[in-house]
């Protein structure tokens, strides 16, 4: 099962690779989460697809999954959230100054 | 500190307190407060000149300075460090004399800032022949040359004297860094930076190959400072300064540096056969290039430049040829060999007295007749007999006719060229020939120059048309420096003994150590008559060719080399300089496009090359399809839906549908978290995506729909195969690791958090108490990350700028 998710992950970051080099500043955004996607998927691969319990201790089984990765995880899906978020603001603010979502038209002055 | 290290930083300490002076005693000139100091450190140097022909005791004195990198201050004085102190303080004093005439004090004129730059030269100057820490003489070497940029461009509104100033910094600095690199390779050779101690350590070393790659970078740092062809285009244009900065920097001391710098290095670097084939060719090119350039010039100072260049490729070559007395070995006592460092000394001194007379003589006739282009100038010699004078003593001796000073100096540079010549050893006994040969020929354009400047200066009529102002004998102050130069002119050529056990004996130690045993000196006798010898027809020679080319110069002129005056190789400097802003320009523009996407390109290339490349180089690819835990079939459907959906996410341009594509993804890697047993991440992700699918939708509102994007195919298919390879990379790497760490026996650190959630922290979900006890920082900070983005947000959404404008 780990070969599949480590290729399925690796999808999902090219995809969100590909889509950080288009033009529209929306699809930058979902490459970056689809980035944030792949790496917490990777991070959970990693440490081992044991079939143990849920780290709760009320299970009382005899092996549990890792709770560390989970843990780790868990704060980066907040951080990437809160950088999502950033970001769809930003491409909003954007886009109602300039009036345009296309970065190529967002290149400024070439002198700058 | 001894009262050496204060002669070294005496000048700075002065600097500091000159603008105090100048503002407070605005009626009197600066430079009054100025001129003690270089007298009464000339007066204090004489004393360490050894009486009575005794050999000269070597003073050394050492004061920390960066002890732990073995970097002291040393002075240390032995003849060579005695002779250029005296040059530079004694010229030093002089020149002051001579710039508080001529740098008038009046307008305005910003004198606080010429005596500042003039200190911290002399003061540095005095720092690089006094050192011998090579780092300290380093750092006093770039002294000398920021001092000579801000000194060439003292009057910086002008165009010409920027362009010098910054040709010279380039110039010299460029030679500057290779020297220290060169330092460095010394350093790393013989563990000092101690100059005695490395020229103790020269036998041991020479055989190491970094040993000539040092002698060459510490070369093109002396050839830079000296103006050693084709390093020599800086002077002329140096020549934007104010006469006397000419008459100090650019003829008598700075230029010399890189002389005093190879003199010094001898003793570490002669034996090479590599030093002195460099150094003869080098000096001899530069000799031969600056007489005949100098015939061109129609400019004073920029006649006066080129001889400098072509007396400093002279003294050069004689250096070199004094190296070959250390192939000789203990044969000192034959004067065969050493003449070549005799002649350099000698001529050392010399050049320093005519040449400083001669550019004080050029101020002169600059600040009297308001031109120095020799096509106006014209009938001086009754008008200003006193300039006319000195000049005709300063060109005499510098053609090297008798009773000067700079005839005996051309006599012994000819013995000394015909006894090289004439040496078996080096491969001198098949290519000797021509250093007599060129030597004669340069002589010849020396002659022809010293001729021209004479003629088209003073003889001739009188034309009062062509100056600006009523042309007049200048005045008794600025006249005494020039008359103690061409008065020691004259002494030197009638009394040279004077200098020969004093001076000139100790600073051949100095070159040539080793070669005498304890209480041995050189043979230095000069002297006029020598008899009817190969010398004497070389000048008798030299004397009829130059007079010849001279009365035929109008010939001469119309060709195609005399007709221009600027230095040919200015036009490869200039191109250099060209093509480095423009080759630049074309390298910035090509990457920095301003493309989001190119950037992307670029790093995505970078991170996936050098991956690949990894696991290429240590073939460290593996995959364990063994330590697999089993798939159940569900999986592969959730899979595939997630694949499916991320794989339509670049295909599909409706906004709605891409915005429903991200939601899928998300929520399936939620359903993921439940599938690999992590209910609060399955939780936690649920709760994200929804609000960041709903915050999508917000601001769907305001976005335009996604356009079919009209970029080339061949761009897109570039971007596809960058995404690909980033992908397979992250993939090799993912199973590389699953691989290793099912080889490898690693009990996870989980296993405490297993056992002690409970015990330790007294909860049972053991993820929670990760988050908040064990590894309670991560969250705190996690939060303040959140806390920040929302704030970016309200900051984005509510503030703006003053009025409507805004970004």
């Amino acid at each position: 099962m780990e070969i599949l998710m480590i290729v399925t992950s690796g999808v999902i970051i090219a995809v969100g690779v590909y889509l950080l080099m288009t033009r529209s500043i929306l699809r930058v955004v979902f490459g970056i989460v689809m980035l944030a996607h792949g790496a917490h998927l990777l991070i959970l691969t990693l440490s081992g697809l044991q079939q143990g319990a849920p780290p709760l201790l009320t299970e009382e089984a005899a092996s549990y999954a890792d709770p560390l990765p989970q843990a780790v995880i868990l704060t980066a899906i907040v951080i990437s959230f809160g950088i999502t978020a950033f970001l769809l603001v930003l491409s909003y603010r954007t886009y109602k100054v300039h009036q345009t979502d296309d970065l190529e038209e967002l290149r400024g002055n070439a002198d700058e | 500190m001894s009262t050496l290290h204060f002669v070294a930083l005496a000048p700075f300490i002065m600097a500091v307190l000159i603008p105090v002076f100048y503002f407070k005693f605005r009626k009197i000139h600066t430079g009054w407060f100025v001129l003690p100091l270089p007298l009464v450190l000339f007066i204090y140097l004489l004393t360490y000149i050894p009486a009575g022909g005794d050999p000269m005791n070597p003073v050394l004195n050492s004061v920390p300075w960066v002890p732990s990198l073995g970097i002291d201050f040393t002075v240390y004085l032995d003849g060579l460090s005695l002779l250029f102190s005296l040059l530079i303080t004694g010229i030093g004093t002089l020149v002051v004399l001579y710039s508080i005439y001529y740098i008038a004090n009046k307008n305005g004129e910003p004198l606080h800032n010429f005596y500042v730059y003039l200190l911290m030269f002399m003061g540095a100057m005095l720092g690089v022949v006094l050192s011998d820490n090579l780092i300290v003489l380093y750092v006093f070497w770039e002294l000398t040359s920021l001092a000579s940029s801000l000194l060439i461009a003292y009057w910086f509104h002008k165009e010409k004297s920027r362009y010098g100033a910054l040709k010279s910094m380039l110039i010299t600095v460029t030679g500057g860094f290779s020297m220290l690199a060169g330092f460095s390779f010394l350093y790393v050779l013989t563990g000092s930076f101690s100059i005695q101690e490395i020229i103790a350590a020269a036998g041991t070393i020479s055989g190491e190959p970094l040993f000539i790659t040092a002698m060459l970078l510490i070369l093109v740092g002396a050839f830079t400072k000296s103006a050693q062809f084709p390093f020599h285009i800086w002077l002329p244009d140096a020549m934007e300064a104010p006469t006397p900065v000419s008459a100090y920097l650019h003829s008598a001391t700075m230029v010399k540096a890189g002389l005093y710098l190879v003199a010094r290095m001898t003793p570490v670097f002669g034996m090479l056969t590599e030093w002195f084939w460099i150094l003869v060719i080098f000096g001899l090119t530069t000799l031969l290039w600056g007489s005949v350039s100098a015939v061109r010039q129609t400019d004073l100072k920029g006649l006066l430049a080129f001889s400098t260049i072509s007396q400093l490729g002279l003294i050069m070559s004689l250096l070199g040829m004094s190296s070959a007395a250390m192939h000789y070995g203990a044969a000192g006592s034959e004067a065969l060999y050493t003449t070549a460092a005799l002649a350099a000394v000698f001529h050392l001194i010399n050049h320093a007295t005519f040449k400083g007379s001669l550019f004080m003589v050029v101020g002169i006739i600059d600040h009297e007749t308001g031109t120095r282009d020799i096509r106006k100038l014209g009938g001086l010699m009754t008008i200003m007999p006193v300039t006319f004078t000195v000049s005709l003593i300063g060109l005499a001796s510098m053609a090297g006719l008798p009773p000067f000073n700079g005839f005996l100096s051309k006599e012994t540079f000819f013995t000394a060229s015909l006894n090289v010549a004439s040496m078996d050893i080096l491969n001198l006994e098949t290519l000797g020939f021509f250093i007599p040969v060129l030597a004669w020929t340069a002589s010849v354009f020396t002659f022809v120059y010293c001729m021209i400047m004479f003629v088209r200066t003073f003889t001739g009529r009188f034309k009062p048309d062509n100056y600006e102002k009523h042309v007049h004998e200048a005045p008794a102050g600025l006249l005494v420096s020039p008359i103690i130069l061409g008065g020691l002119v004259i002494l030197f050529g009638m009394f040279p003994n004077l200098l020969a056990y004093t001076i000139i004996e100790p600073t051949m130690q100095s070159i040539l150590p080793g070669l005498l045993n304890g209480g041995e000196q050189f043979y230095v006798n000069i002297y006029h008559w020598h008899g009817i010898n190969a010398e004497i027809m070389m000048t008798i020679g030299v004397v009829f060719a130059g007079a010849a080319i001279t009365l035929n110069l109008k010939k001469w002129q119309q060709t195609f080399f005399f007709n221009r005056e600027r230095d040919p190789l200015n036009a490869v400097y200039d191109s250099m300089l060209d093509n480095l802003v423009t080759g630049s320009q074309i390298v910035t523009r090509a990457q920095m496009t301003g493309r989001l996407r190119d950037y992307m390109v670029y790093m995505s290339i970078f991170i996936s090359a050098l991956g690949l490349w990894t696991f290429f180089r240590y073939d460290s690819f593996a995959v364990d399809l063994g330590a697999q835990t089993p798939v159940p079939v569900y999986m592969y459907i959730i899979t595939a839906v997630l694949l499916i959906s991320t794989l339509a996410l670049p295909f599909v341009t409706n906004r709605i549908t891409n915005i429903v594509l991200i939601g899928v993804v998300g929520f399936v890697i939620a359903l993921l978290f439940v599938v690999f047993r992590a209910p609060d991440l399955a939780l936690t992700q649920l709760l994200v995506e929804t609000v960041v699918v709903v915050l999508f939708l917000l601001v769907y509102r305001h976005l335009p729909e996604i356009k079919k994007e009209s970029v080339k195919g061949w761009s897109k298919a570039v971007n596809a195969i960058v995404a690909a390879s980033v992908g397979v990379f992250v993939i090799l790497a993912g199973l590389s690791v699953h691989a290793m760490r099912s080889a490898s026996d690693i009990t996870p650190i989980s296993d405490f958090f297993i056992e002690n959630s409970y015990t330790l922290a007294g909860g049972k979900n053991m993820v929670n108490v990760i988050l908040v006890d064990f590894r309670g920082l991560d969250t705190l900070l996690e939060v303040l990350v959140l806390g920040i983005a929302a704030l970016w947000v309200v900051t984005l959404v509510k503030h703006r700028m003053k009025g409507d404008e805004d970004v």
